[in-house]
């Protein structure tokens, strides 16, 4: 008897089966389903793991007592705990995951069009459409601004922004940003298609643009950061980084760097954010009502940001003399390469004649600025 | 009959061929698979026809304006 009480059965609760079939549902999304599969599966097994009770593996210490699930503000004890604690609380992690993001960007598609970057910035009204639904539902300043950038599809942003606004719900949003990232092909293609009539959705762009020489990729990653950082300067240590990332692999003489920033430095840091994101997601923290409802908000910041990309192409259309499709609009929000993909199918399907993926990669890398650079307005805001 | 020129539209590299001259194609069928920024991308004929002609093959590195194929319609 007393041998029953060592095992987790003594404590487990219905919340821990509930979030267990969750990360289960995670797990099968990433594996199964093939989505957002390098994200999906580390959150995923992260739920599964925290949600075995006595297991301590996001262990605690507030006033000298454990706690079985992180609290913020508490000194960390269990293996997570730590990494969630001094990599994901600090900004380290999130801030390194956009220097191997920078490595693998290529700004060609911007700097060969650069109106896309109006779209970039228009589908940022998402983020800001949420922020204040949030504020009107009752959700902190604070607690709205990091609901908000959720619409920006950006998982490290994301992360970034929550950790120093509103830590405790971190995980919550961390989750939506990223399981709405791997639904863009579900959640995207009804909003594009109840916007723009067919034939807009076949309008013709030839596919190629201009080339772009190396020297101007270079002097983009420097000019870029400089004028940014300028303008919202607490966006520095994830533009910094992005850019960064950026000129490692664009300068052409650092392609170990590179190499190294983009692949194995990265996919480190994947596993580190992933898992311990996941195990932020104790039954504790996460069925709480509020949880849910930035978990809802989450899809209207998203769908917002789409909303508002695709009403800003085609506002552009009434003035510009050679048409965008304008569902390249779409496109703004920042989940590189899915929402470009999204695009570029749905432009085949309305006029084979289209191959529309380097028109939307310029949006789509116009977003992750646009995001990081509404991150910073509201840290500029916000975070003191 | 008029003939179409079916392009390669972005550089990358042909990962599989579907069709053979003398295959008759509707619109929206894949012709090949073209590999560029890390993703799978269809090449689709235009329109319903004959392909006439096949340019590439699988493994092949391409350049945007090279033919892929020309559809007889």
């Amino acid at each position: 008897m007393f041998g029953l009480f060592q095992t987790g059965f003594a404590g487990f609760t219905w919340g821990n089966g509930v979030m267990i079939a969750f990360g289960g549902l995670l797990l099968y999304l990433g594996i199964v389903k093939k989505m957002e599969p390098l994200l999906l599966v580390p959150i995923g097994f992260g739920v599964v793991l925290v949600n075995l009770p006595f297991g301590g593996v996001m262990e605690s210490i507030v006033q000298g007592k454990v706690v079985e699930a992180y609290a913020i503000g508490g000194q960390p004890a269990g293996l997570l705990a730590y990494i969630f604690s001094f990599g994901i609380l600090t900004d380290i992690i999130p801030c390194f995951i956009f220097l191997g993001l920078g490595a693998l960007t290529d700004f060609g598609p911007l700097i060969a069009s650069p109106k896309t970057l109006i779209l970039g910035a228009g589908a940022q009204f998402g983020v800001y459409f949420a922020f204040f639904l949030a504020l009107r539902l009752g959700f902190s300043v604070r607690e709205a601004a990091s609901i908000g950038i959720i619409g920006g599809a950006d998982g490290p942003t994301t992360i970034y922004l929550t950790s120093k606004l509103a830590p405790h719900l971190i995980g919550v949003t961390a989750v939506a940003a990223y399981t709405y990232m791997a639904m863009v092909p579900i959640i995207q293609p009804p909003i594009i298609r109840a916007l723009t009539t067919k034939k807009e959705r076949a309008i013709y762009m030839k596919p190629q643009l201009r080339p772009v020489s190396q020297q101007e990729k270079i002097l983009f990653s420097v000019i870029a950061t400089i004028i940014i950082v300028l303008l919202a300067p607490r966006c520095a240590p994830l533009m910094g980084m992005f850019m960064f990332g950026n000129l490692l692999r664009e300068c052409g003489v650092t392609d170990r760097l590179a190499d190294t920033a983009a692949n194995a430095f990265m996919n480190i840091l994947t596993i580190l954010v992933g898992v311990s994101v996941g195990a932020f997601m104790s039954a504790e923290s996460f069925l709480t009502p509020k949880s849910l409802m930035v978990y809802g908000l989450g899809i209207a910041a998203f769908a917002g940001s789409t909303f508002f990309g695709v009403i800003l192409a085609k506002s552009m259309n009434l003035f510009l003399k050679e048409k965008i499709n304008p569902m390249i609009g779409a496109a703004g929000v920042s989940a590189v390469p899915m929402s470009a993909r999204v695009v570029q199918r749905m432009g085949q399907k309305a006029n084979p004649r289209n191959f529309l993926l380097m028109h939307a990669m310029g949006p789509n890398v116009a977003g992750v600025i646009g995001t990081a650079a509404a991150a910073g307005i509201f840290l500029g805001m916000l975070g003191h | 009959m008029s003939q179409e020129i079916i392009e390669v539209p972005i550089t990358g590299k042909i990962i599989s061929v579907s069709v053979k001259a003398g295959d008759k194609v509707k619109e929206g069928d894949t012709i090949c698979m073209l590999e560029s920024m890390k993703m799978e991308n269809p090449i689709v004929a235009p329109a319903d026809g004959t392909i006439t002609e096949v340019k590439v093959t699988a493994e092949q590195v391409v350049k945007p304006g090279e033919t892929i194929a020309i559809i007889e319609y």
